[in-house]
């Protein structure tokens, strides 16, 4: 982080500055240097910020009105959807939000492994950044619980019995989530209150997040460690606040498509029915973003073991900075990890697409196979690649993308040295 | 360049292939034929005319059975919907009996409808309504296009699949064969047949019209505010799209400063 030297112009501003200084704060964010380099994959940070408060706008709104009780959350829903002035708009910009703000997380997630961003000196923001997605995912889980359908009824109850298979005290958690023994009013209620927490855990997430990335600065396409400031970077503001708003923009238009012409395309029909917990629906899938994981846990066929391998799937990622060790981050100049990357892409599709599917047959097949490659990808593919993998030349500069040989050896990892 | 962009070619072909694959295999489920809708697409809008039948058809034929209890008569009357005027919403809502109270003297009464209640149901409960027809419970109507894989098509295609049931299939006593079930059984005999409402604009009440008429009406109750939803969405789309543009231009012409 650069030395910030700002001193406010006016009297008063000094003053404030002196004892809290937010101007300083300010003027470091606008000023902040950027890769100037930096292409529309990396415009997904700022979208994502737009998500989270998004949504936390209009669950608040939908908070006013939304009746947490076993009774009347499913019809309070529908007196949204009908009687609250704009409530139909509310409530489909925060069910579609949940679904490209994990859209936009999976972008953000992948642009970061093919850019090697998780590797020194950002192995705190990667790792802030799963805690984020975890916490999101435990976020949209139990805010899909909420309108108390067929499909919130029972994804809870085929989601919160995953804990019953942990030894010894699995039955004992189970029946403190739910609050009694089975999904019922007290499980409504406490996902309800959680679910209104921890978009705000979240957001403090996000703050140590933008932190963690202002002390070495952003990643860039080229993957090298850059002079800030210098010819290579542009000041955040203007440069990349605006191509942030027009990256943002289009993403906007995306997202009022399924809003207002395709509002429950991404839902499960199954949720307009109100949940009962006498009739079982005939295939309860989760919703889209959390198939993959749906898949990994479904081709196990021991309860535990498929638990244990679900955590496993997340927990993974958390380690990615000390499996991969090749010095050379993007994968540009990595021409194997670039189609392992690809096959890795292509498996969580491919996990997705049967998690939303029977478990039999070809589907399982595809589910195991699928499964096997993502732990060997993390596990020995990333390991043995940064050993044997014959990287190209890096070029010295962002300015200088012509290839004048290697760089410096130091130059690879001193972020700080430089600053 | 080109090479990049053969390579994007070649991954977007192989994803392809393996959804497409994928997906045929799957196909065992019941092909829906798709209808035309007025409604569908981005500037659909319900026929007016056609939801006043449905509603025609919704209480002389389906309301029997059928409850809607998230609507109130003044929904009739509201824009997008099928803008009954007021005097015909009161009027409609008073031909149905309303039960209210306690009145003062703590006693329960019933009284005639008025725009503000809800849609009166045919039964008392959820146990009523099973019990009175042979165990299977008649869905509530008012969110049912939204609540089936299909929607409209799908409500319009039950309400005209039944057909004689193919020989050897065995079907038991108060189950009716239909193309389009699930499992190809219902419990709920064939609801329409021809004339059996006569509609007061002329229209001739064929089995197929009363079918379209009663889904296009169950589609406005399960979406009520579709009409705006599609029109603020079209001005939504069209404001971030001239924005986007005038963001667009100004992004390069700010960018094209550091070319120096």
């Amino acid at each position: 982080m650069s030395e910030n030297t700002y001193t406010p112009k006016s009297k008063f501003g000094k003053w404030f500055n002196d004892r809290l200084p937010l101007l300083t704060l300010a003027s470091h964010l606008t000023d902040y240097p950027t890769p100037k380099n930096l292409n529309y994959w990396w415009t997904f940070g700022g979208i994502l910020t737009f998500c989270l408060l998004s949504q936390i706008i209009t669950g608040i709104v939908l908070g006013m009105h939304y009746v947490a009780h076993a009774d009347m959350a499913f019809k309070s829903i529908e007196h949204i959807m009908r009687d609250v002035n704009y409530g139909w708009l509310i409530r489909y910009i925060h069910s579609n939000g949940a679904s490209m703000f994990f859209l936009a997380v999976y972008i953000h997630i992948f642009r970061s492994l093919f850019y090697g961003s998780y590797k020194s000196p950002r192995e705190v923001i990667w790792i802030l950044g799963m805690l984020i997605y975890l916490l999101m995912m435990a976020t949209a889980f139990m805010g899909y619980v909420l309108p108390w359908g067929q499909m919130s009824f029972w994804g809870a109850t085929v989601i919160t019995n995953l804990f019953s298979a942990i030894p010894f005290v699995g039955e004992s958690i189970t029946t403190w989530l739910w609050g009694g023994y089975s999904v019922d009013n007290p499980t409504l209620t406490r996902f309800f209150s959680l679910h209104y927490l921890f978009p705000f855990l979240i957001l403090g997430l996000v703050v140590l997040h933008i932190w963690a990335l202002h002390v070495p600065g952003n990643n860039n396409p080229v993957g090298i460690d850059i002079k800030k400031p210098s010819k290579d970077t542009v000041p955040f503001h203007p440069y990349i606040t605006i191509k942030d708003l027009f990256a943002l923009l289009i993403f906007i238009i995306i997202f009022s498509g399924f809003v207002f012409f395709a509002p429950n395309i991404l839902g499960h029909s199954d949720n307009y029915i109100e949940a009962n917990p006498l009739v079982t629906p005939k295939h309860i899938v989760p919703e889209w973003y959390l198939l993959p994981f749906y898949a990994i846990l479904r081709s196990v066929p021991d309860k535990l073991g498929g638990v244990v391998l679900l955590f496993a799937s997340i927990f993974i990622l958390m380690a990615l900075p000390w499996l991969d060790k090749s010095k050379v981050r993007s994968s540009v100049f990595r021409p194997i990890n670039r189609y392992f990357f690809w096959i890795l892409f292509i498996d969580v599709l491919a996990l997705g697409y049967v998690g939303a599917m029977p478990a039999e047959g070809i589907y399982l097949l595809i589910a195991r196979v699928g499964t096997i490659y993502y732990f060997a990808h993390f596990l020995i593919v990333l390991p043995i690649l940064s050993r044997v993998e014959k990287t190209l030349p890096l070029p010295l500069s962002i300015s200088e993308p012509v290839l004048t040989g290697m760089p410096k050896a130091e130059l690879l990892r001193n972020d700080r040295k430089d600053v | 360049m080109i090479e990049k962009m053969f390579k994007i070619l070649i991954f977007l072909k192989i994803i392809l292939i393996f959804f497409v694959s994928t997906g045929f295999s799957s196909s065992k489920e019941i092909e829906i034929p798709k209808q035309e809708w007025t409604f569908k697409g981005i500037t659909g809008k319900f026929d007016r005319s056609s939801l006043q039948r449905g509603y025609q058809v919704y209480t002389e034929v389906c309301a029997s059975c059928h409850s809607m209890e998230l609507l109130s008569y003044r929904n009739l009357g509201e824009k997008g919907g099928p803008e009954f005027s007021l005097e015909q919403v009161k009027a409609i809502a008073a031909n149905f009996e309303v039960n209210d109270g306690p009145n003062s003297d703590g006693e329960m009464f019933t009284r005639p409808g008025r725009p503000s209640d809800k849609f009166v149901s045919p039964y008392p409960n959820i146990q009523a309504a099973t019990a009175a027809n042979g165990g299977a419970y008649p869905p509530d109507m008012s969110v049912l296009v939204k609540a089936r894989k299909g929607g409209a098509d799908y409500i319009y295609a039950v309400l005209m699949g039944y057909t004689d049931p193919p020989p050897g299939f065995k079907i038991e006593e108060g189950v009716y064969y239909n193309k389009y079930m699930d499992g190809n059984k219902i419990k709920m005999s064939k609801p329409l047949a021809d004339d059996l409402v006569s509609y007061s604009d002329g229209t001739k009440a064929s089995e197929a019209q009363m079918a379209k008429d009663v889904t296009t009406f169950l589609t406005w109750a399960a979406e009520p505010h579709l009409e705006t939803r599609h029109k603020t969405g079209l001005r939504v789309m069209m404001y971030l799209i001239i924005l986007t543009i005038l963001v667009y231009f100004s992004m390069r012409r700010l960018w094209a400063n550091l070319k120096d």
